[in-house]
């Protein structure tokens, strides 16, 4: 940034200062770990690389710690206000002291007034120790950020982009955040970092082990998307902020509409054999317009596909079941994924579609110890308490509380349809003939008898649950030809546009956790 | 993280290779049966096989090693 000259020269020497950020040694080591620049990052992010910025002047009387190593500013992306806080890792490698606190404060209060998103761009060490009485414990202190995140949260969007480390306290940014955008290689989250570890209990790690980028969006699931570099960071995140409104009293924006990737048809893609593996990302691309869709945890639990899309033009969340992988039964991860997922589009008014091909909820001792019972009945909750317009489409098979989960027809859907592939059911035929019929099975002793008997009773049960019963009794709303369903959804979504829905009266129901 | 471990637990359903085989990444290398539904566990690098810990049959738990690279 130039700064021009204006009188004594003073207000230009001190912003050349501010503007330079820290010492040079600092900004090498940002070369050196392929890092951008607070404010070429800055940069990068807003339209024609212009913001209006807050508080640059502060700590400017310490000599070195310029803009006491925070910049909160303005600016737009995409033509739309934003607020933003970005670390500046070569002042004191980001931490925060007194003022860098009040800065992130005052852009909160900020994003609040104006009702505009708020992108948090996280590279800190975390609290200055030596500051602490001025930053940690007080009514405007670090904790304050924490509080104002989560009274903003479903009011307007917060996004954060880990840049390199978030630091103790500091990881409760990116944890109150509506998507975590991580760098893979640089960014960091963990309560305590592994020299802490290593005293305190022991523990032998690496950073990357204890709290890296690849460890959250895989196994954690506290990072929501990898980036490979801080400039598709970026990217990712001017991207997910256009399938967004301003705040939660509007609604998104439509985009022009665009066919759908050229590929095999869904009848195709779908097998006719229940228990077969396909890919759901194919049938997901016959369904949207090509090029829209912005996965959110595609590496965590990915038997549960979760992403923002557009089907003509319109913003969707899509949840959908993989049944490539774990056979898209749902696990205590996966519940989880869903219900966050969920409760995102719901704040935003970005109605829900599902796609369900689903065996259950996962049984056994594994699961059952790690609370898949409260796990699933988070994602029941979330998916139930939303009021947005909710579509389930059951592709192939909706079993148990998988069924349920999946929007099934007692959770107000706006419509269920079947494709003409779909099974509901308590459980699979499989499962259910040996349920009901163990007794009997094992009292025929003659092998084929018992094959033969089994297999009838198989084909009774196929016809209790046939599809074309379940819409006579008018269970599901309708079924529809694979090749009609995108049409189908862009009609519907456009007819449910206008749903009003409020929540029952109450303070807040007490959510499953 | 030269094994490839079981992604959830249930009952070895096809062995599709062996020792001395080489595999590619993504490539399915034995399916499971669990939940009535067929689950193929596919390898997460590419390599030769080393040992195959499991037959048809055996019930394996989530993360209990399936097969190892050399």
């Amino acid at each position: 940034m130039t700064v021009k000259p204006t009188g004594d020269g003073r207000l230009e020497e001190k912003l050349e200062q501010i503007f330079a950020g820290g010492q040079p040694k600092y900004h090498e080591k940002l070369k050196e770990q392929n890092k951008m620049f607070v404010r070429d990052r800055l940069k990068l992010l807003f339209d024609g690389g212009e913001y209006t910025e807050d508080a640059r002047f502060a700590n400017a009387e310490a000599g070195d710690l310029p803009a006491d190593g925070v910049v909160t500013a303005t600016g737009r992306i995409g033509g739309r206000t934003v607020c933003v806080m970005a670390n500046d890792s070569t002042v004191k490698a980001g931490s925060w002291g007194a003022r860098t606190v009040e800065k992130i404060i005052r852009i909160q209060e900020t994003a609040e007034q104006l009702r505009v998103p708020l992108l948090y761009l996280v590279d800190s060490a975390g609290a200055r120790i030596t500051d602490q009485l001025d930053m940690f414990p007080n009514r405007r202190g670090a904790g304050r950020i924490f509080h104002n995140q989560v009274r903003l949260s479903g009011v307007i969007p917060q996004i954060c982009l880990l840049f390199g480390p978030s630091a103790a306290g500091g990881a409760y940014i990116p944890a109150f955040c509506d998507i975590v955008i991580m760098v893979d290689g640089n960014a960091s989250m963990y309560l305590g970092s592994p020299r802490m570890a290593a005293e305190v209990i022991g523990e032998k790690v690496t950073l990357e082990e204890m709290g890296g980028a690849r460890m959250h969006c895989t196994v954690s699931g506290c990072g929501d998307l990898l980036a490979a570099d801080e400039k598709e960071a970026i990217e990712a995140a001017k991207r997910y902020l256009g399938y967004f409104p301003q705040n939660f009293g509007e609604k998104p924006s439509m985009a022009e509409s665009v066919e759908p990737k050229e590929g095999r048809p869904l009848g195709e893609i779908v097998p006719q054999n229940q228990n077969a593996p396909f890919d759901m990302y194919e049938a997901i691309d016959t369904l949207i317009d090509e090029g829209t869709f912005f996965e959110i945890k595609k590496l965590f639990a990915p038997e549960l596909i979760t992403g923002l899309a557009r089907i003509e033009g319109r913003t969707v969340g899509i949840i959908a079941n993989q049944p490539k992988a774990k056979g898209g039964v749902l696990f205590v991860d996966s519940a989880d994924k869903g219900a966050k997922f969920i409760s995102l589009c719901d704040a935003f008014s970005i109605p829900l579609l599902f796609l369900a091909d689903v065996p259950g909820f996962m049984i056994g001792t594994k699961v059952e110890r790690a609370g898949i019972i409260r796990h699933g009945a988070k994602f029941l909750s979330a998916m139930s308490s939303a009021t947005v317009p909710k579509i389930s489409v059951v592709v192939r098979k909706a079993y148990g509380a998988g069924l349920y989960a999946m929007a099934g027809p007692a959770f107000e859907p706006d419509a269920c349809i079947a494709l003409p592939s779909a099974q509901i059911a308590v459980m699979g035929p499989e499962a259910a003939v040996n349920a009901v019929y163990s007794n009997r099975i094992q009292a025929i002793e003659d092998p084929k008898e018992r094959i033969e008997f089994i297999k009838e009773k198989r084909r009774e049960y196929q016809e209790q649950i046939d599809i074309y019963k379940l819409a006579s009794e008018m269970i599901i709303d309708d079924i529809v030809a694979p090749d009609q369903l995108r049409g189908e959804l862009a009609r519907r979504f456009e007819i449910y546009s206008t749903k009003e829905k409020t929540a029952p009266l109450r303070k807040h129901p007490v959510n499953p956790v | 993280m030269n094994e490839l471990k079981s992604t959830m637990a249930g009952t070895v359903f096809t062995v599709d290779v062996t020792a001395g085989d080489e595999v590619a990444q993504g490539q399915a290398v034995i399916v499971l049966e669990s939940m009535k539904m067929e689950i193929p566990v596919e390898a997460e690098k590419g390599g030769k096989v080393k040992e195959v810990r499991v037959d048809v049959g055996d019930f394996v738990n989530e993360g209990d090693v399936i097969l190892t690279f050399e």
